[in-house]
Order: C-alpha cells, then structure tokens, then sequence
C-alpha cells in the first residue's frame, strides 16, 4: 500500500529515536506489543518535578505506521505534563498520519506505549495511577493482535 | 553500466513479458482477432492453427502430449480443476485427499472447501526445510485416498520437492498425484512422466509470459484421469473447461515456454550464481541473518532471508527502490506472518523479518551489488531504531 507523506516523514525523518536511563527516577519506559503483529515499541519520557515531560525516546520493531505512530507520539507529548500525555487518543495519531484501517492498530500501541511509560514513571514515585487496567476497545475493526482471535474460515 | 531503479526481484510474484513473447502475441491482439472455436473460416482457422502450435510447445516444455494439455486461466484455476474435479468425479471410489501446509493458497483454499464438503483432508507437516518426504506420503495413503497435491517448488523460499520419490509412491499405491508446478516449471526440468506426475498446474505469466492463461496437464494414460468440469459452456477443450480461447494469452503462453526450454540450462546457472552473491555478500556484511528453506535443494533464484531484530515491512520501506517481498504479518491483510515460514518452525517475529528476493532473466550482477548496498544500509539504519536489537546487544555485553 502506498504511505501519507506524513507516515514517509516520520520514517524517513524519525523523531527522537534513541533511549534514556531506565534505572533514573525521572524516567518512565513503557515496552508494548506483541510478536504476533509484529509491533514492539519502547517508548521513555523524562519528567522533571513538575510533573511535566522534557524528554521522550522511543524505539520500534515494526512497520512504517508503526514507526511513524511512535515517533509522531514523541513529539505530541514532550513539553505536555503526564496527565495530558495520558489523554492522548490514538485517533489524533492515526487521523493526523492518515493511516488506513488496517494500520490503525499502530497508533493503539503508541498510545498505550505512552500509558505504559507514565505507568512506570508513577510507580518509581508511589503514586497511584488510579486507572484500571486498559480494556481493549479495537479501532481496526476487529482485526488487530489485541482483539480475541478466531478462526479463518479459509 | 547504471541499474536501472527501482530493481525488481520479485520474480516469483510475476514476471515481466519477454519482448520475443510480446512479439509472437501482438498479431493475435490485433489482425489475427478470430474465435478458435470458428469452424468454418479463415479467421478461426488461423486462431485455432496458433492455439496448436503454442499446446505443442508447453507439452514438450513439460514432456506431456498436447492432447493432454487443458488451457486454463492460470494455475489458481487449473489447482482448483484438479482438485475439485478428482473430488467429484472419484467420490465413489474415496475422499480423502493428502496435501501439504506449504502448498498455495489455491491448492489450500480448495481442500479446505472440500473438508467443508465432507472430505477428509491430511495435511501432511514439512520439514525445518519445507520438505515432505516420499515416506510420510506413503504412510498417509489409505483406501479412501483419491488424490495427492504437493508442488514442485515453494513459491516462498523455493525449496523443492522430491517430486520423483512421490510419483513412484503414487503409482505404487495407485493414487492420483497432482502437481502444481507454477514455481518450478521454465526453472528446472519437469517431465511428467519421469516424475510419475498425473496432474499438473503451471501459469504463463511465471514464465516471462501473459497473466491470465495457464495449464492443467490430465494423464490420459497411465493411468488415465477424469475431471468432473467445473466450468460449463460450449465443451471446450475436450468438454473439461468451456470458453473461448484466451487465444494471445495461450500464444504467449506457448512462447514462453519455448524460450524456457532452451534457455534454461545457461539461464539456470546465471541465475544461481547471482543469487549466491546476493546471499553471500549480504551475509558478509550483517550478523544475524538467516536463511529460510533449503541451502542447495531450493530453485535457483530465491533467497529468503530472516534480518533479525528488524520487520519486513520497514525494511522494504527504507529500500524504496528494490522491489522485494516478505512473510511480515504487516503485509499481511490478516496480520498474520507468513503462514509457510511458520509451518517449517520460523517464530512468528523471524516470519515477520523475512525478505523474499526472487532474481530472474534482466537480473544483473550491478543489480544484486545494489541491492547488496541498500540491504546492508536499511537493516544496520533500523537495527539502530530497534528495541529488540538493543536489548540483545545489552544482553551479549553481560
């Protein structure tokens, strides 16, 4: 299929790419994905006392929207604070990249890789995220590594 | 000398048309327009001489009699004759058919409609190389099987089948064996009756010819095979699948096949040659490669290489200009890794690292440096993006 420029750029062009140290207090790292679809993305926010992000790294196996989701992901949250960034729906990711239905799952990874990464971030400093797991509501009709898998019928 | 971009080695996908192929073709798309079938003039004449011609070539491509020789729209069609024909016109005599998890889709998706409809279906486990054997065939024969459907060459990592080993079997035990030899045929030497084969699929447009015109080969001696006809209307080709004559599609057809024919033994040799180097000098340049499928027992053209820690997908991305394929679940519409890789025991994340590179008859050693180059580049470029390679690396530094 043929990518949005907006996907090429983010691929071509990946923002902060890279990792930051897992073991500081001021660093939350979220890794999420499964093998079965073929997404792994890794992705830190440094946070300063405030509470706000500064820094954000991610790393991906994966496809193009994949890599374009995480990276674009990145850039939406750094100079947000850690309650916005867990507000960041996975539909501004995938209406901003243009990404077809069947790679909307990649913006769902990026956005619980940011969950993940707050989530970590708040239990090095005893807070209570006060969330309930992430029940999986599938924006890919159906059809991600998330969703309950069923046979098909050949 | 400049490589032309983007380089194509998707080969096994399709083929360009051969310009001496596009040749013989072009007075059927144009003056020579008549109807096969036309008895009773010149215009149909011509057509109906041309068709004979172009069966004579495919038949010795294959060491078959034109007679047997059933002109179809391409394997996916002659795959679903073969196997539903059998099906139906034996049912009295069985149902069980034995095939393989490697097969094409249009070998699999036939038999699993026949399992809907009531047939047994063994699907027989290939090896770490994607190789059944000779013995699991024979052990999984009872007398209730009416067919075998095994290919020649997998379309994936091109290993191939003891195709010889399983025609003896076949006729030992009295089953039919049906061939889809799409991959295999105009790259190595099929003979059906070498090779104890008594039903054969193959397309043109894997062989430097047209898409949309293929064969079924059906014994007619020795045993003989019956097909109960799946397509109705106007009993041709000896009443087993009615249509007028794709008549420039079976031209082509026969053209590719017997340029085929004579270049295959130099071509052969070309073609392996440069796939070695492909591997070789990737194989150089980057650790934690690997190949899928069989080292020696494979078609001379394909490679199909794990690049752990990276997908396919991106990895095809970040080479714009090669035009490969891959088992990524990503290019998948199912989202599910190559379904072939995983059955030879690939995990699932290697399946979706796997590059298929297919080389072919424009292949030139300039091409493979190139794509050498940009493979090399795009792999070391999103290992750096990888979390998976990362944490390996962090692990062999402990």
């Amino acid at each position: 299929m043929e990518y949005s420029a907006k996907v090429m750029d983010h691929f071509e062009n990946p923002r902060n790419v890279g990792s930051l140290n897992a073991d500081s207090d001021r660093v939350g790292t979220g890794t999420v994905g499964s093998l079965m679809c073929g997404d792994v993305m890794k992705l830190q926010i440094e946070v300063d006392d405030d509470g706000t992000i500064v820094d954000a790294k991610f790393k991906t196996f994966g496809c193009g929207s994949a890599i374009a989701s995480s990276s674009l992901a990145t850039e939406r949250i750094i100079g947000r604070t850690v309650e916005q960034a867990e507000a960041l729906k996975n539909t501004e990711l995938a209406e901003e990249l243009e990404l077809p239905p069947v790679k909307v799952h990649c913006s769902v990874l990026a956005e619980e890789a940011i969950k993940a990464a707050v989530k970590d971030w708040r239990a090095k400093h005893g807070l209570d995220d006060g969330q309930a797991p992430v029940k999986h509501v599938c924006p890919a009709e159906g059809i991600c590594e998330h969703c309950p898998r069923t046979e098909a019928e050949g | 000398m400049a490589v032309e971009l983007p380089v194509y080695m998707d080969h096994n996908a399709t083929t360009p048309i051969d310009p001496r192929v596009l040749e013989a073709m072009l007075p059927f798309l144009t003056s020579a327009f008549g109807n096969a079938a036309s008895r009773s003039h010149s215009f149909g004449w011509e057509a109906e001489a041309a068709v004979a011609e172009a069966r004579e070539k495919v038949a010795e491509l294959i060491g078959a009699e034109p007679k047997d020789l059933v002109m179809t729209s391409g394997a996916t069609e002659s795959n679903n004759l073969a196997i539903k024909g059998v099906a139906e016109m034996y049912r009295d005599r069985g149902n069980h058919i034995i095939t393989g998890l490697t097969e094409h889709k249009s070998v699999i998706d036939p038999c699993k409609w026949l399992a809907r409809q009531g047939c047994e279906v063994t699907w027989l486990s290939p090896d770490t190389y994607g190789r059944v054997s000779a013995e699991q065939v024979d052990e999984a024969i009872t007398d209730k099987t009416i067919l075998i459907s095994l290919m020649a060459a997998n379309n994936e990592i091109g290993t191939l089948h003891p195709v010889g080993a399983i025609g003896k079997v076949a006729k030992a035990r009295g089953v039919f064996f049906h061939c889809d030899a799409t991959q295999a045929v105009g790259k190595v030497p099929v003979d059906v009756n070498a090779m104890g084969i008594d039903l054969l699929s193959l397309s043109a447009h894997k062989l430097y010819g047209p898409k949309g015109s293929g064969v079924l080969y059906a014994r007619r001696r020795d045993p003989r095979v019956r097909l109960a006809c799946q397509i109705h209307g106007g009993g041709h080709e000896r009443g087993m699948r009615s249509g007028t004559p794709n008549v420039p599609g079976i031209v082509g057809l026969g053209a590719a096949a017997e340029i085929c024919r004579a270049e295959m033994p130099d071509e052969a040799k070309r073609v392996a040659a440069l796939r070695d180097r492909l591997q070789a000098g990737i194989m150089e340049q980057l650790d934690f490669v690997t190949l899928n499928g069989h080292p020696t027992e494979r078609l001379d053209n394909t490679a199909n290489l794990a690049f752990e820690y990276v997908e396919g997908e991106a990895l095809m991305m970040k080479m714009e200009t090669v035009a490969v394929s891959s088992g990524s679940a990503c290019t998948s519409a199912s989202l599910e890794p190559s379904t072939v890789l995983q059955a030879i025991g690939v995990s699932p994340e290697l399946a979706s690292s796997s590059l298929r590179f297919s080389l072919g008859r424009a292949t030139t050693a300039e091409e493979v440096d190139y794509v050498v180059s940009c493979i090399v580049k795009a792999v070391n470029a999103l290992r750096d993006m990888s979390p998976l390679y990362e944490l390996a690396m962090e692990r062999a530094e402990k």
